[in-house]
């Protein structure tokens, strides 16, 4: 199996009023191609931190992150903003999608900071993106147009778009109500299904039930790493009422 | 990320604030307006009246009589016929800078020619006028020294006159034709010159010897005017002064004493409105430079606003792979369209009053692409210059507060 995340010692710390915050203390893990993870923890426990270097966002002030074999210590500011958009795709708890914007164009966004991508293959891969998360039909719909969770399989395809190595989502159920929440989680697995690395990050121990593995943070330590009895969110969905 | 979808992007964000866009652009659109409206008034107004004198050199000077009166009235016209032919001579021989000079008598009759005829003027001059009036001879030739000395019944035609008198086509060189009562030989004709820009009509004369005119025709000594040139428009001034004092001279005044002639150059008439024009058009270019500084600020202003309001936006662009560049290039995409569509309503909005402004004061209106093109680079100028640190803000932003941003 390919090792796309590879983290040894990573430390990262903040200088606070003067005072130095250590918010991850010297955490290792890798994460296998084709993996769903969660990565779960209380707030302060070194999460975001994570999340945001993970996304290439920020940078460790010690030990190494690779993210598909490339060692991020060394990029330029450039550079990350190359790696975020070949290699990461993100889903953020809000959505972010650009107001008044057609959801085509939206899925096409990170196209656009690729310049090797021409119009044509832009169109086509953004089409098939949103074909995945079944809003094809709906693609010349704009966010005031479209319920929360569509909203959110919009950023869903729009992260998938760039075709990245791994689906980095930072509390991507986190506005929705719980059926929403069931139907994105179970599209998360169909993705998974298909083979797509995901790495969830989040706080609600019931949707960390629906990956593979649950990496616990705590106090900007690793408390567990174990695989988690995967619950399948389709079954979920059905057993509830109404 | 390419300039076009760059230039795609900025247009649609400014669509979806169409209002602020607009008011945004409001003063710059006040800005170039304005400057194009003067720079069309300057233009025409020193076009006509280079046009004006363009059917003539530059470097022409003029001596004509000045009406003595008294408080307004006039008191006899005696001193009307004080130019006399010595006059001419004594220019011709003292004033070095001079290089042609001719006398000038005009009379006005009736011109026919079998059984057409028209209002004709005749120039009485000698042969250097064809020089001085920047005009060619078109058929024939012009008249010799005999026939001015003698007076000859010979006179060259414009072709306005060919036009009313020979409407077939026909030579008229070698025909005869009436000024008045008097026959004369058409010696030649004068190349077409065209009209200026008030509509006077150069190729409406008839030339003749001022001998001609003089004993023939008016049965006068003196002449109407003089009219001289220099070789080069530099010389005017010192010409000019030089013919002053020979006719000082000549009609034995004091320099300080009550000329009856004045001495007139186009280039003297020409830079003095030139220099009041340039006063002018500089207060109001100075006014509209104001206003496209303020323009320039409320693009700034509104571009920091764009900026704060848009940090979300710029975060989650910077995530999706936009480096620190695309950002911003981006705003500042933006606050150049901002500029330069303002400056596009700004040029239109001036060629529209400019052109009013003429048509009321029935001057030819003229579209000036230098003032157009400048307009532009100004216009991109305050947009990128302006728009620089609210854009250099935006992409200093670090994409993780960015993304957070509330």
């Amino acid at each position: 199996m390919k090792s796309i995340i590879k983290i040894e010692n990573l430390c990262r710390s903040f200088e606070v009023g003067g005072e130095k915050v250590q918010a991850l203390k010297g955490i290792s893990f890798g994460i296998n191609e084709g993996e769903f993870v969660s990565i779960m923890g209380t707030s302060g426990s070194g999460k975001s931190t994570l999340l945001n270097i993970l996304g290439c966002l920020d940078r460790p002030n010690a030990g190494e992150y690779r993210i598909d074999g490339i060692s991020v210590k060394d990029l330029s500011e450039d550079e990350l903003s190359t790696i975020r958009n070949r290699k990461i795709g993100f889903v953020f708890q809000n959505y972010s999608l650009l107001p008044r914007t057609s959801a085509l164009e939206q899925v096409e966004l990170p196209l656009l900071y690729n310049n090797t991508v021409s119009d044509k293959q832009r169109h086509e891969r953004a089409e098939q993106a949103l074909l995945q998360v079944g809003l094809k039909e709906r693609m010349r719909h704009s966010p005031n147009q479209m319920s929360g969770g569509q909203q959110q399989r919009v950023a869903i395809a729009r992260a998938l778009a760039a075709d990245p190595v791994m689906l980095l989502a930072d509390e991507a159920t986190g506005n929705l109500d719980t059926r929403t929440s069931y139907e994105i989680m179970c599209l998360f697995q169909e993705l998974h299904a298909k083979g797509k690395s995901i790495v969830f990050v989040t706080h609600e121990p019931d949707i960390a039930t629906f990956t593979e593995r649950t990496i616990l943070l705590h106090d900007g330590n690793i408390v567990n790493d174990a695989p988690v009895e995967t619950q399948s969110a389709r079954r979920m969905l059905e057993a509830l009422p109404g | 990320m390419k300039t076009k979808n760059l230039i795609k992007i900025a247009w649609q964000a400014l669509l979806l604030n169409k209002k602020r866009a607009v008011l945004t652009m409001l003063g710059i659109i006040i800005g170039i307006s304005s400057v194009v409206l003067m720079v069309s008034l300057g233009q025409s107004s020193t076009e006509l009246i280079r046009n004006q004198v363009s059917g003539f050199g530059t470097n022409l000077i003029m001596v004509s009589n000045v009406r003595k009166d008294v408080m307004g009235v006039m008191v006899g016209t005696e001193n009307m016929k004080n130019m006399k032919m010595k006059d001419v001579e004594a220019i011709r021989k003292q004033a070095r800078h001079i290089t042609k000079v001719t006398p000038c008598v005009t009379a006005m009759e009736q011109i026919v020619s079998g059984s057409h005829n028209c209002p004709g003027v005749m120039m009485g001059a000698n042969v250097d006028y064809l020089s001085i009036s920047n005009s060619k001879i078109d058929k024939g030739r012009v008249f010799s020294v005999q026939e001015e000395e003698t007076a000859a019944k010979v006179c060259i035609l414009g072709q306005t006159v060919i036009k009313s008198l020979f409407p077939n086509g026909e030579n008229p060189v070698g025909k005869t034709v009436r000024f008045g009562k008097m026959p004369l030989v058409v010696i030649g004709t004068i190349a077409e010159k065209g009209k200026n820009f008030t509509g006077d009509d150069y190729d409406d004369i008839i030339l003749a010897p001022y001998t001609t005119v003089q004993k023939r025709l008016l049965n006068i000594d003196y002449i109407h005017m003089i009219m001289a040139t220099t070789t080069t428009e530099a010389d005017t001034d010192a010409a000019m002064s030089e013919v002053q004092s020979t006719m000082l001279r000549m009609h034995k005044l004091n320099a300080d004493g009550d000329p009856d002639f004045e001495v007139i150059s186009l280039t003297q008439a020409l830079d003095m409105m030139n220099s009041i024009m340039a006063v002018l058009q500089a207060f109001l270019i100075a006014i509209a430079a104001i206003s496209l500084i303020v323009g320039g600020i409320g693009i700034m202003n509104i571009m920091y606003v764009t900026v704060t309001e848009r940090t979300r936006e710029i975060g989650l662009r910077r995530s999706l792979g936009a480096k620190n560049k695309d950002i911003l290039r981006q705003f500042l995409i933006e606050s150049a369209i901002l500029s330069l569509a303002g400056g596009i309503v700004g040029i239109i909005v001036g060629l529209l009053l400019s052109a009013l402004a003429l048509f009321l004061l029935d001057m030819g209106f003229m579209v000036s692409i230098t003032a157009i093109a400048i307009s532009f680079i100004v216009c991109a100028t305050i947009g990128i210059f302006f728009g620089w640190y609210p854009a250099k803000k935006a992409a200093a932003l670090d994409p993780i507060t960015a993304l957070r941003y509330e």
